[in-house]
């Protein structure tokens, strides 16, 4: 056991040293904000150590490679990193109207973080399960946060059920992997697929089909979609925000560590497998979004409908395929919380502010709330100039360069199909008559992490090659 | 020595149970030990698998499934608690607010 | 006894003769539960009459519900525990190959332990071990 080889784990270990203190801290202090804080400062000095290391060019395994520590897993842990910094940002005040000022709120936020950033580097299907329970209990949790709420505790027991359901199968297919191979090492699974000629194996394949199954469940794929809409429905909308990016991308990040490196020789099989998977995806999401009259339940299904989008590039199974999605999941990642937090800025004591029509002529109160809304519209929707438009483009072209034509003129037809709702709501905050005057919950946090939004959204959109040349650096070296 | 097929067997037929009675139970507490016995299953198959390839690997693995499936019990029952306490009814019919 | 009877099967041929032990065992515990009932149902005199057939004989009428509440303590305990309980599952292999793994083992698992105790603090602080 080489001691050296544990500074590489130093960005989880101060992460989860943080936690133990925010949970310690809950105890002595009273003031919430102080919590937040020692969080914020927490995430700095993980961030700044992880940015260190990446600097003194330490990459490499730790632990026999069972924990990677590389560009793969850095990028997706900058996506944790930013995805827990918004969401306490806007956590703040809203936590507060709903009543709900725990300071458990933020232990398990750094809990889930943590189990995420575990499973973007795991090397192995040991740590890759136990990082993605620390995710997902943490996260059952969060979404029952509102006690008093029986939306919020139905939205936690239907979390809880069907992702228990699904890290079972995980777990069968890690069972299945393992006795096939004899082991659980990543790149040990590949070789051994290789020596012991099992590619053509139909085991394999069910192995790999229970992957799909609980990786489609983490990232909600339709069929495995189900608990989605419920759940981001009756969660609190600022844990909403923060599960439908931080469990997606790590999702992400597993699918395409387990697919590129443990069954890169079976890409023909799980590219066929996910094909049609994408274009159910894509359909359902867009489509049944379409009817939706409460906000948070529509952008759950624009959230399903883009994790259809972002799968196109893991399809191609190149890596620059997968540089296309990680590309997308950032960019995605501030559309969607600069989304969801108008939603919280709408939300007051006595307005849930979730309804369609609480909307209606917000530009004509409101105009920089209403501008700042159809600028997060404009970006999910994927027109440019905002970085919405390059997510996609990026995605569609390298489908394109692998061969998928006909996926991506779906891909482009359920885009079309999805500026129907997302620009519904830019016609009730401008087109519409206000109804009773409406108050915003504005707060400090809240103005920060808007313009941080605002700004990606915008910057990215003009200068995309900023981001994508850094993505590129991180998968290709 | 038992043969390694017998206990994938069974290993396969106590989770095909577990899927079972997640779909048709309806008590919560029904389905939510359908799915302990979905991880047992695996543990059946993975301390098959580690005693046939003689690596340690699978009993590891063991081992943390029995710890996070002790940490799931207490959430899942903190949950069915908390619901609970909304409704006095455990059955997944009645858990119908959220819907569309 | 039963451990000296050696395999008799074919060779390649599987005879579990091994877990004969374990079958006896359990027909021994089936056959001591069932002959109890078994024998009272035989030797009992059985004259039936309505007012003897009625679940309460004596006493007076039942009131209220039968089955009683219990405190909401008694989960939150129980919770604790199986946590708390399950966690022991990882002292043991530490404790089996303690000397083998020295003072780095020792370290590790103190730090395990420190994680449990701020859980421990955690739910103390919190009141979860109150009775009232």
């Amino acid at each position: 056991m080489d001691l050296q080889d544990l500074r590489l784990l130093a960005p989880e270990i101060v992460f989860i040293l943080f936690a133990l203190i925010l949970l310690l801290l809950d105890l002595m202090v009273k003031r919430k904000e102080v919590i937040a804080l020692t969080g914020l400062v927490g995430v700095g000095i993980s961030a700044y150590i992880n940015y260190r290391l990446v600097k003194m060019g330490w990459l490499g395994g730790v632990l026999q490679d069972v924990f990677l520590f590389d560009g793969y897993s850095n990028f997706f842990k900058l996506i944790f990193y930013i995805n827990l910094v918004l969401t306490i940002l806007i956590s703040l005040r809203y936590m507060k109207i709903e009543q709900t000022s725990y300071g458990e709120y933020y232990c398990l936020l750094f809990f889930a973080t943590s189990g995420m950033m575990i499973m973007a580097s795991a090397g192995d299907l040991i740590v890759l399960y136990l990082g993605l329970e620390l995710m997902a209990l943490s996260t059952y949790v969060l979404a029952g946060i509102i006690r008093r709420q029986r939306r919020s505790a139905e939205a936690a027991m239907k979390y809880f059920f069907l992702g228990a359901f699904s890290s079972a199968f995980l777990l069968y297919g890690i069972a299945i992997v393992y006795g096939l191979t004899g082991t659980t090492h990543l790149k040990g699974i590949a070789s051994g697929l290789h020596e012991l000629g099992l590619l053509n194996n139909p085991i394999t394949l069910l192995g790999l089909v229970f992957f799909i199954i609980a990786f489609g469940f983490k990232i909600a794929l339709v069929p495995f979609h189900m608990w989605a809409p419920d759940v981001y429905e009756g969660a609190p909308t600022s844990v909403t925000a923060f599960m439908s990016v931080g469990p997606k991308a790590a999702g992400f990040a597993v699918i395409g560590r387990v697919f590129f490196d443990a069954f890169a020789e079976l890409d023909i099989q799980w590219s066929a497998i996910l094909v049609p998977l994408a274009i159910l995806t894509m359909a359902t999401g867009s489509i049944l979004a379409l009817s939706q009259r409460n906000i948070k339940r529509m952008l759950a299904y624009s959230s399903i409908a883009h994790a259809g989008y972002a799968i196109l590039g893991i399809i191609t199974g190149t890596a620059e395929g997968l540089v296309s999605t990680m590309n997308y999941l950032m960019i995605y990642t501030f559309m969607n919380i600069g989304a969801f937090s108008v939603v919280i800025l709408l939300r007051r004591e006595d307005l849930l502010g979730e309804d369609l029509e609480d909307y209606a002529g917000l530009s004509k109160e409101h105009p920089v709330a209403a501008a700042l809304m159809l600028i997060f519209m404009f970006s999910l929707t994927g027109i440019p100039p905002t970085a919405g438009f390059i997510a996609k483009f990026y995605v569609f072209m390298e489908a394109i360069y692998s061969g998928y034509v006909p996926l991506v003129i779906v891909a482009v037809l359920f885009s079309v199909v999805s500026a129907f709702f997302y620009l519904r709501v830019v016609m009730y905050m401008y087109m519409k008559e206000p109804g009773e005057r409406v108050e915003l919950s504005m707060s400090g946090g809240m103005g920060i992490a808007l313009t941080i939004t605002t700004i990606m959204v915008i910057l990215l959109g003009i200068y995309p090659s900023l981001l994508l040349e850094f993505v590129r650096a991180s998968v290709l070296g | 020595m038992v043969p390694l097929s017998w206990y994938i067997l069974l290993s396969t037929v106590v989770f095909g149970i577990g899927v079972i009675g997640f779909i048709i139970r309806r008590n919560l507490i029904m389905i939510f030990l359908s799915i302990e016995l979905m991880l047992n299953s695996v543990n059946i198959s993975l301390a098959a698998f580690s005693h046939y390839l003689q690596s340690m690997t699978g009993q590891i693995l063991v081992f943390f499934v029995i710890t996070v499936a002790a940490a799931e019990a207490a959430i899942g029952l903190a949950i069915i608690i908390a619901l609970y306490r909304h409704k006095p009814s455990i059955t997944a019919e009645e858990v119908n607010l959220l819907k569309g | 006894m039963f451990l000296c009877i050696k395999s008799v099967g074919m060779p390649g041929e599987y005879v579990p003769i091994d877990y004969i032990p374990v079958i006896i065992v359990l027909f021994v515990a089936t056959l001591i539960g069932l002959l109890p009932l078994v024998m009272g149902v035989i030797l009992r005199p059985r004259r039936p009459y309505p007012l003897k057939l009625s679940p309460y004989e004596s006493g007076i009428e039942p009131v209220g519900e039968p089955r009683y509440r219990f405190s909401v303590r008694f989960y939150v305990i129980a919770m604790l525990f199986v946590v708390f309980d399950v966690e022991v599952v990882f002292l043991y292999p530490w404790a089996v190959a303690f000397d083998k793994l020295g003072l780095f083992g020792f370290i590790e698992m103190m730090i395990f332990i420190f994680m449990l105790l701020v859980g421990y603090i955690y739910a103390w602080e919190k009141g979860a071990l109150e009775w009232d």
